[in-house]
C-alpha cells in the first residue's frame, strides 16, 4: 500500500518535473526573442565601421573597440544633449512628483464643491490620444515663447504626466489611515505641515514610483522635442541619436553607442526600482 | 464613512491650484482651442489672417483618400499588434505564473523592451531587419532555419515594411501585457483551482472556466489600453518608413503630423485629430459596453 502511493507520488513528481522543464524551455526561448535584439545592439556598438551588418552576425565582436563611444562623446552636441536630457528629466520628475502629490492629497482627504467634476475632468483626458493635442499645444507654446526652450519641455512633459500619476497617488493616499493627521490637527498643525510631515514620508514608495515614471517619460520623449527644438544647443538625447542615424549610410556602431548611452540609465533605474514599476503599472489594472 | 478632515474652504483648492493650472493650460484649453482651429483655414505665418471655413476641413479629411488609407493602416496595425500582445502576453504570464524558479527574473527580462525608448528600438529593428544577408532576421530565416532561399528586402515593399513595424509593436508591448496578466493571475484564489480539480477539471478546463472568467476585468482593461495605444502608433512608422513611399504606410498620426508640421495645414490637422479622438473614445466606450457589463450580471 505504502509502496504504491510512493510510486504514484514519484510518477506525479516526475510529471511535474517534466512539466517544469518544458515551461522553462519555452520561457528561455522567449528570453532569447526579447533579448537578442538588445544584445545585438550592444555588440554592434563595440564594432568599428558597422555600415552594413556583417555576415554571419556576430554577437561577440571579433575586435571590440570603444571608438564609437569615443566619437560620440567627443562630439560636443552629443554631450550637450546628454546634459540637457538629464536636466529636463530631473526637473520634470521633481515637478510632477510635487504637483501630483499635492493634487492627490487634496482629492484623497477633503470634501469640497466641484471635487468630482475636477477629478473626472483630469481623468477623462487620459483617454484622449496624447499626440492629438500637439497642434494647439504648439500654438500655446509659441505664444508663451516656450518653443525653443528646455523649460518649455519640462512644462509640457509635466502636464502630460499629471493625470496618470495623480490617479496613482490618490489611490495610495486613500489607503493611509487618518488617525495621525487627526491627532496632528488637534495638536494645532495646519494642513501644509500635515502634508509635508505626515503624508509625504508615509507615501515614499508611491512617490518614488511617480518620480521614476516621470523621469523616464521625459528621458525618452521624442516627438514634442523634435517639433519645438530648433537650436542645436538645446537638443535632447533622442534627437541626438536620431541625428547619428542620419538619412543614408549610417554608422550603426555610432548610432547604437549613442542608444546604449540613453538605454543604460533606464535599465539601471529599472533594476533598482523594479518593485515600484510593477506596483505602478498594475495599479488600476487589477482593481479595474 | 469617516468624516473628512476639518479645513477652511480654500485649503483643498490651494493644493490643487498649481497642478490644475498647468493641466488646464496644457491639456484642457488646447482641447477647446483645437476644436476652434478645426473650423479655420489656419495661418501660422505672421501677417496672414486665418479664414473661417466652417466644416470644410472635416469634409476635406473625410474625402481624402490618403486619410482613409492611413486609417485603414492604423486599424490593421491595432488589430495585429493588440492580438499579438494579448495572446503572447497571456501565454507568457501563465507560464511565468506556473514556473518554480526565476519568476522575478523572467518578469524583469520580458519587461526590458517595454522600458526601452521607441526611438532606439525603431532604429534597432531597422537594423535587424536589414536587407543584407547578414541582417539578423534574414540570417535567421535563410541561413539558420532555411525557410527562405534568399534574403528579404524588407523595406522595398509596403507589406514587408509593415512586418517590421508589427513585429516591433508586439515585441515591445508583450512584456507590459504579461506583467499585468501575471498580477491578475496571482490574485486568483488557489481554492478555486482546488475545487475545480476535485470536480475533475483538467488543465485546459481550469484555464477556460476558472482563470479566464476571473481575469475578465483585467482583460478588458488591457484590451482598451492596448487599442488606445495602437491608434496612437507614430514613432515607429515615422522613423522606419516615414509614411512612404507615397503615403502608402502612413498611419493617422503620422499623416496628421505631416499635414500640420510639414505642410503647415493646422486647420486640416486639427480636424483630423478630432476625428481620431472621436474614433478612439467611441471604440473605448463600445468595448466597455460590450465586455464590461456582463461581468456585473454574471
Amino acid at each position: 500500500m505504502k509502496e504504491t502511493t510512493l510510486s504514484i507520488h514519484s510518477i506525479r513528481r516526475r510529471g511535474q518535473l517534466r512539466f517544469q522543464i518544458v515551461i522553462l524551455l519555452i520561457l528561455c526561448g522567449g528570453v532569447v526573442i526579447a533579448m537578442a535584439p538588445m544584445v545585438y545592439m550592444a555588440s554592434t556598438a563595440f564594432k568599428a565601421h558597422a555600415y552594413i551588418p556583417e555576415f554571419p552576425p556576430q554577437f561577440i565582436p571579433h575586435n571590440p573597440t570603444l571608438d564609437n563611444f569615443k566619437t560620440a562623446f567627443s562630439s560636443r552636441n552629443f554631450l550637450t544633449a546628454l546634459f540637457n536630457s538629464v536636466r529636463v528629466a530631473v526637473a520634470t520628475s521633481a515637478l510632477v512628483t510635487t504637483l501630483t502629490a499635492m493634487m492627490a492629497y487634496s482629492f484623497a482627504r477633503f470634501d469640497f464643491p466641484g471635487k468630482n467634476f475636477l477629478f473626472y475632468s483630469v481623468l477623462a483626458m487620459m483617454m484622449v490620444p496624447t499626440m492629438m493635442l500637439i497642434i494647439p499645444q504648439f500654438l500655446v507654446a509659441k505664444r508663451l515663447a516656450l518653443l525653443n526652450s528646455l523649460n518649455g519641455l519640462v512644462l509640457a512633459y509635466t502636464a502630460g504626466a499629471i493625470a496618470f500619476n495623480m490617479f496613482l497617488l490618490r489611490g495610495f493616499f486613500e489607503g493611509i489611515p487618518h488617525e495621525l493627521e487627526e491627532s496632528a490637527l488637534i495638536d494645532g498643525a495646519n494642513h501644509f505641515i500635515i502634508f509635508l510631515r505626515i503624508m509625504v514620508p508615509l507615501a515614499k514608495p508611491a512617490l518614488s514610483t511617480v518620480a521614476v515614471f516621470s523621469f523616464l517619460g521625459a528621458w525618452d520623449e521624442y516627438i514634442w522635442a523634435l517639433t519645438v527644438l530648433t537650436d542645436v544647443q538645446k537638443r535632447t538625447l533622442p534627437i541626438a541619436i536620431a541625428n547619428f542615424r542620419g538619412v543614408h549610410a549610417s554608422d550603426w556602431g555610432l548610432v547604437f553607442a549613442g542608444s546604449l548611452t540613453a538605454v543604460i540609465p533606464t535599465i539601471v533605474i529599472f533594476v533598482f526600482f523594479q518593485r515600484y514599476f510593477v506596483q505602478g503599472i498594475t495599479t488600476g489594472a487589477i482593481k479595474g | 464613512m469617516r468624516s473628512r478632515l476639518h479645513h477652511r474652504w480654500y485649503v483643498p483648492y490651494l493644493f490643487l491650484l498649481p497642478g490644475l493650472a498647468l493641466y488646464v493650460l496644457w491639456m484642457i484649453y488646447p482641447l477647446g482651442y483645437e476644436f476652434y482651429i478645426s473650423f479655420f483655414d489656419w495661418k501660422i505665418m505672421p501677417g496672414q489672417a486665418s479664414r473661417f471655413v466652417g466644416l470644410d476641413n472635416y469634409r476635406n479629411v473625410l474625402q481624402d483618400k490618403n486619410f482613409w488609407l492611413a486609417l485603414k493602416n492604423t486599424v490593421r496595425y491595432t488589430v495585429v499588434t493588440v492580438a499579438g500582445q494579448m495572446i503572447i502576453g497571456l501565454a507568457l504570464a501563465v507560464l511565468v505564473h506556473r514556473v518554480f524558479i526565476g519568476k522575478r527574473l523572467f518578469r524583469a527580462i520580458y519587461y526590458l523592451p517595454v522600458i526601452t525608448s521607441w526611438v532606439v528600438v525603431s532604429f534597432l529593428f531597422q537594423f535587424i531587419f536589414s536587407s543584407n544577408p547578414g541582417g539578423l532576421v534574414n540570417y535567421l530565416l535563410v541561413s539558420v532555419l532555411g525557410i527562405l532561399d534568399e534574403p528579404v528586402r524588407w523595406m522595398s515593399e509596403t507589406n514587408t515594411a509593415w512586418v517590421i513595424i508589427y513585429a516591433l509593436g508586439i515585441w515591445k508591448g508583450m512584456g507590459w501585457t504579461m506583467v499585468i496578466f501575471l498580477a491578475a493571475l496571482q490574485s486568483v484564489p488557489v481554492e478555486l483551482y482546488e475545487v475545480a480539480a476535485i470536480d475533475g477539471a483538467g488543465e485546459w478546463r481550469q484555464f477556460r472556466y476558472v482563470t479566464l472568467p476571473m481575469i475578465r476585468r483585467t482583460t478588458l482593461f488591457v484590451l482598451v489600453a492596448l487599442i488606445i495605444g495602437g491608434f496612437q502608433v507614430f514613432i515607429s512608422v515615422y522613423l522606419i518608413t516615414g509614411g512612404g513611399p507615397l503615403h502608402r504606410t502612413e498611419v493617422v498620426l503620422s499623416y496628421m503630423y505631416d499635414r500640420a508640421f510639414n505642410r503647415l495645414q493646422f486647420g486640416y490637422g486639427a480636424s483630423l485629430s478630432y476625428i481620431l479622438a472621436a474614433i478612439v473614445v467611441f471604440v473605448s466606450f463600445l468595448q466597455m459596453r460590450l465586455f464590461g457589463q456582463p461581468a456585473e450580471t454574471d
